[in-house]
């Protein structure tokens, strides 16, 4: 039994929720390898995934055609290079949930996506219908391909292993698509999903200005990263990876704090496994209430600003 | 070009599910259903493609019951132009569904399928990226912006880091995300004349698609209830609240 966990990095770096998968894969009971394919930038992530506490090998494709993920290039790698295991594994990010279900097809296995506990060698929990229900299902396949909320999987030690690095190759470019550009949100801020806390703002906070304006200072104040509701985003006051929900980001940081925001279920998915809740709203009747450990009907103009400084 | 685009009927998204008490699934029964919110995305797009110039036909397609022609009449209310239903009462899993369309595609040549990128119902997130690899072409995820350029189509798509654009050749496969547009309401004459458009009636075996599950769902069940906390009167007691919990 062994498992292959397919690494996320950026910069020479591998990113947490990569640790997140790593720990899921421990739990199939078998070997962790980690296979890192990228371009100029995947030895040094490469070297930094040998040392992921658990891990007892890494493979290492290196080539410009999987720099920048694209799934018709890094798929192909990836079905190959699962021949050896039982079960391949991928955080649910939004690269993860790109590239897996290609692999998946390509193996002719149905893809397991977003479980949240490991119940036995093909058995998982994964949340159904906005996280309204939980769903436990067993995979008859002789192969996994399985999707990892990194929110219910704790991160592995980014150091302690020695793995060694092997280097694999796979067809590069399969001639189908190119990257282009990214847009990139530059922020010193910490990432959402990895935050401990969030103040997320919704679409009570009327536009861009006024988000920024009420949002930053207190988020400032905490050390926060910044979140929105769908509404915030579609009206522009933010970009798109902001959002958190359902179709957003999955987030559970220590504390959240809700801000004019009204709960609907799909807001609610994204945030309901955080720690401590707040809940900012003029509206008793929000259902944000229903989830929130501490809640304070008010207008968010006179309430945020009091809460910042009074902090 | 000929755009294909799946829709599944699936629980209205303003409807809060129910977990069965026997653990066998959520309540459907008596329950509003409606297209998948994504899917309308996806119809819209491809109505507004054809609007632009650079689609002829669009061909909409459900996997699904019966009941699912309401869901396809719902696409053609909006502007597909026929329908085709793929009826079996059966759960067809992501991977199935992915194959009947690939044989779908290939008897219909289209130029893109245009796919919502998740059901809110089993929020699987599969199927277009599914086809892509069965039909061997490129796939634009999670797109909130589609613009083609002759033989190519650029995809502008949401990731967690912001936005990403790629350039793909087509045929080519596209899912949409939230702010990819904001779907028209039929109109009643269109609705009227929507009922006259083509709708074929096919079945899983018309394809050779076994659709026999791979994952069997043992039990659903509810998730754990967060229990309601305290209200607080102002700013202060919050504040106090806060600290008291430790949280900042
Ligand atoms: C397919 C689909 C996917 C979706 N995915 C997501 C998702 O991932 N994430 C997500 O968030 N949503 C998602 N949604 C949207 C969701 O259904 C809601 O529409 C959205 O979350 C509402 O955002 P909101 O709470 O900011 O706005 P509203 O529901 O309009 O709430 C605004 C709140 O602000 C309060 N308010 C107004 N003024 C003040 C004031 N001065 N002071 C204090 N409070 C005030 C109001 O009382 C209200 O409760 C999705 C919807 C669909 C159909």
């Amino acid at each position: 039994m062994a498992a292959l966990v397919i690494a996320e990095h950026a910069g020479g770096q591998i990113a947490d929720a990569t640790l997140s998968a790593v720990t899921a894969a421990a739990k199939l009971g078998g070997d962790v390898h980690v296979l890192v394919a990228g371009g100029d930038d995947a030895k040094g992530a490469a070297d930094a995934a040998a040392q992921i506490a658990g891990v007892s090998k890494v493979l290492l494709a290196q080539d410009a055609a999987y720099a920048h993920q694209l799934a018709e290039n890094v798929a192909p790698l990836i079905a190959g290079v699962a021949e050896g295991y039982d079960a391949v594994l991928a955080p649910s990010t939004t690269t993860g949930k790109n590239i897996a279900p290609r692999v998946a097809a390509l193996l002719d296995v149905m893809q397991l996506s977003d479980i949240i506990s490991v119940e036995g060698p093909k058995s998982f929990t994964r949340p159904i219908y906005a996280g309204n229900a939980i769903a436990t299902v067993e995979s008859s396949d002789p192969k996994l391909v399985i999707t990892v909320r990194t929110t219910a999987f704790d991160k592995a030690e980014a150091t302690g292993g020695s793995a060694a690095v092997e280097a694999v190759n796979g067809a590069g470019d399969a001639g189908l698509s190119s990257f282009v550009k990214l847009d990139a949100v530059k922020s010193d801020r910490p990432e959402l999903t990895s935050a401990g806390i969030i103040v997320s703002g919704g679409r009570a906070l009327k536009d861009g200005p006024t988000f920024e304006q009420y949002i930053t200072p207190l988020a400032d104040k905490l050390g926060a990263a910044i979140g929105a509701s769908r509404a915030a985003v579609d009206a522009g006051y933010v970009p798109n990876d902001y959002q958190v929900g359902q179709t957003g980001k999955i987030v559970a940081p220590d504390l959240y704090i809700a801000i004019g925001i009204s709960g609907a279920i799909q807001h609610l998915a994204g945030m309901k496994d955080s720690k401590v809740i707040v809940a900012i709203n003029k509206d008793a009747d929000a259902p944000i209430f229903q989830v929130a450990d501490i809640g304070l009907v008010a207008d968010l103009f006179n309430a945020v600003p009091e809460l910042t400084e009074k902090l | 070009m000929k755009i294909l685009v799946p829709v599944k009927r699936v629980i209205d998204y303003n409807v809060k599910p129910r977990v069965k008490a026997d653990g066998s699934g959520v309540d459907l029964a008596n329950v509003k259903m409606s297209m998948n919110p994504f899917d309308e995305i996806a119809v819209e797009e491809a109505i507004r493609l054809k609007e632009a110039g650079n689609a002829t036909e669009i061909i909409a397609v459900s996997v699904g019951p019966a009941k699912a022609q309401e869901t396809l009449r719902t696409a053609l209310a909006m502007g597909a132009d026929r329908a085709i239903l793929v009826e079996t009462d059966e759960l067809v899993e992501p991977l199935a569904v992915a194959k009947i369309l690939k044989a779908i595609a290939d008897e219909e040549g289209p130029g893109i399928v245009m796919l919502g990128k998740q059901a809110i119902d089993d929020d699987s997130n599969q199927t277009g990226q599914m086809l892509a690899a069965l039909m061997g072409r490129p796939q634009g995820t999670f797109a909130s912006e589609v613009a083609i350029d002759g033989d190519h189509v650029s995809v502008t798509r949401e990731v967690d880091g912001g936005l990403e654009t790629v350039k793909l050749s087509m045929p080519a496969i596209v899912t949409t995300d939230l702010r990819l547009n904001e779907p028209r309401y039929a109109s009643l004459p269109n609705i009227m004349k929507a009922k006259k458009k083509p709708l074929d009636v096919k079945t899983p075996a018309d394809f050779g698609v076994d659709v026999t599950p791979r994952i069997t769902t043992t039990n659903v069940s509810e998730p754990p209830v967060r229990q309601a906390g305290e209200m607080v009167e102002d700013v202060d007691a919050l504040v106090a609240k806060l600290k008291a919990l430790g949280a900042v």
